[in-house]
């Protein structure tokens, strides 16, 4: 398989004080989805601007879709599609008129653009609002088109930041349903995302980036073998019954079973997975122990990136924050 | 594509979206048509009663010239008001990550905003008409006094194009601008004659384009009295060829940094 998306040793510093990206290496094979899970200000956006030619790194090198990103940038631009973390979508324009603004802007032609445009309306459902502007539109719709947008060249490479940011339950579950049917196309997909359970659902592989370096990678499923395995929980339905049922969990395998008093919860590591739970059920109905709760637990990303970076993901350090956007860049660094 | 062509297609479209944002934000459409209604009839009924005949001309007809020359000026620091807002808005990222021409975005701004002076311009005349004021040469002069004043403020909108890149922040833009245009246009033969300034304002005034388009589009629609003496200095004397020198100068020097200043701004 070819390799879509290859970074070498990134580097980008704002002023003396952050370092955005801090020798970051990334490789994502063509027609995979690799998800970058960090929190806010670990260099995640910057990662996307280097790559799609918005933002020159100090250091490192970069190629996508074959097409070196520093030396050919315009070339570059005809390949890939890209969706920011702030929908950028002409407000004073109706749907139909921003996406067919782009095609032409791709010089595909006027009626290439046009029908890219109602297309596209068609499958991201704008239908009823295409000829409407935009600044009445929902964060939902306007994320949307602006999606929409990143795909009116049909793009061989595409990069979605924070796709999901923002978006109430209903607007991500939508949002996920439209990616999901993206990369079933063969699309390669370049995703940042703060939310574990989505990076979890919607990306490959993963790359946990942290103060501008990835940190590590691997499926979901690797990264959390990487915290521990599998873990059976039991909640006894009178806390009377705790200790009895710990000595029970206990006699699964070596590890010892942790108690949450509080909650009446044994929780033990376990080898065998359903088998061992199943083993663990027979054992309390035996001794008469009744039960409330029961469970396989997995270990989630988020046990992951405490393991990994020793906070938890939504504990950004407010030193390391990077300027995600050019509204805070604008704020943030007033005259050049 | 060949580069020019490609530049030329990627200004129609980004030309397009900006009239069609003129359009559809009324605001700047009501504060372009009422302000050169406003400045109009202020200079003609509140300084007209105060300042009599000028150079043999009534005040009314020596003035419309000179706000004619104010408003169009004025005009094109919408330019990088609105280049500093779609830089705040994030479209810039849109356009930034297409295979378009870099200068488009830049070009198709300046050429939108012609529009808005043509339409101040159109206001002012017909109000200017109803106070008195009248084109006394033929059609092709008094079209040739338009064009000027459209070529002086399409280069002063470079200007302003730059401004609006390098601040980013629309209000400071406006306010920027003002404390800049503001001296700029009253330093000069606009709103009275030329003779009557301070010694070194006076010489200010004579060199100042603003003077020098005010002159030329005096002479265009003949507001000036017939046998009136010839102006001093060069400039005032050859008004037409004087303004669009400035205005060339303008464009080569502002255009380079305003499109340089649009890649910069944009890759942070």
């Amino acid at each position: 398989m070819a390799t879509a998306i290859r970074a070498q040793g990134l580097r980008k510093r704002y002023g003396s004080e952050v370092t955005a990206l801090d020798g970051l290496d990334l490789e994502v094979e063509e027609g995979t989805v690799m998800g970058l899970l960090g929190p806010n200000g670990a260099g995640k956006t910057t990662t996307v601007r280097v790559l799609t030619t918005l933002l020159r790194p100090d250091e490192g090198t970069a190629e996508v879709a074959g097409i070196d990103v520093l030396a050919e940038p315009q070339r570059l631009r005809r390949s890939i599609g890209v969706s920011g973390q702030y929908a950028a979508v002409d407000e004073h324009l109706t749907a139909r008129e921003n996406l067919d603004m782009v095609g032409r802007l791709y010089h595909l032609g006027r009626d290439r653009s046009r029908q890219r445009a109602s297309d596209l309306l068609t499958r991201f459902d704008l239908d009823e609002a295409a000829d409407r502007q935009v600044k009445g539109f929902s964060g939902g719709m306007r994320r949307r088109l602006d999606l929409a947008g990143a795909l009116v060249a049909e793009p061989p490479v595409l990069f979605l930041d924070e796709p999901t940011t923002g978006l109430d339950p209903r607007g991500r579950a939508g949002m996920w349903d439209v990616i999901e049917d993206l990369v079933a196309g063969g699309t390669t997909l370049l995703l940042t995302t703060q939310y574990l359970e989505e990076a979890d659902r919607l990306a490959d592989r993963i790359a946990v980036i942290d103060h501008g370096r990835v940190i590590a990678l691997g499926t979901a499923d690797e990264l959390k073998s990487q915290v521990g395995g599998e873990r059976v929980e039991v909640v006894v339905a009178h806390a009377a019954d705790l200790d009895r049922a710990a000595a029970q969990a206990r006699t699964l395998g070596p590890a010892e079973p942790v108690l949450d008093r509080r909650d009446g919860r044994v929780t033990v590591p376990v080898d065998g997975g359903a088998q061992a739970l199943v083993v663990l059920l027979r054992l309390l109905d035996q001794e008469g122990i009744e039960v409330s709760d029961v469970g396989l637990r997995r270990p989630t990303l988020d046990d992951v990136f405490m393991r990994l970076t020793g906070r938890p993901a939504e504990d950004a350090a407010p030193t390391a924050e990077e300027p995600e956007t050019s509204e805070s860049a604008a704020t943030t660094e007033e005259v050049a | 594509m060949s580069a020019v062509a490609e530049l030329a297609t990627d200004t129609v479209t980004i030309t397009q979206r900006n009239l069609k944002k003129i359009l559809r934000v009324p605001d700047v459409l009501v504060f372009t048509l009422i302000s050169p209604i406003m400045f109009v009839l202020l200079f003609a009924f509140v300084f007209g009663g105060a300042i009599g005949d000028q150079g043999g001309v009534g005040y009314r007809e020596f003035l419309i010239a000179g706000i004619f020359a104010q408003t169009v000026v004025f005009g094109s620091t919408f330019t990088g008001f609105s280049l500093a807002e779609d830089l705040q808005k994030g479209i810039v990222d849109r356009f930034r990550s297409l295979p378009m021409s870099p200068g488009a975005v830049v070009f198709g701004r300046t050429l939108a905003d012609v529009g808005i002076n043509v339409l101040s311009l159109v206001v002012m005349a017909l109000t200017g008409l109803l106070v008195g004021w009248r084109i006394r040469t033929s059609v092709l002069e008094a079209a040739a006094g338009f064009l000027v004043l459209l070529v002086f403020a399409y280069a002063i909108s470079w200007v302003m194009a730059y401004v609006g890149l390098l601040v980013r922040t629309p209000e400071v833009v406006n306010n920027a601008s003002f404390i800049v245009i503001f001296p700029l246009t009253f330093s000069a033969n606009t709103f009275v004659p030329i003779e009557t300034l301070p010694g070194p304002l006076r010489v200010f005034a004579e060199w100042n384009p603003v003077s020098s388009v005010t002159q030329a589009a005096r002479e265009l629609f003949g507001n000036t009295a017939p046998g009136a003496p010839e102006p001093e200095g060069w400039a005032l004397q050859h008004p037409v060829l004087y303004t669009l020198l400035w205005a060339a100068v303008i464009v080569a020097v502002f255009a380079p940094l305003a499109v340089r200043q649009y890649q910069r701004a944009a890759s942070r």
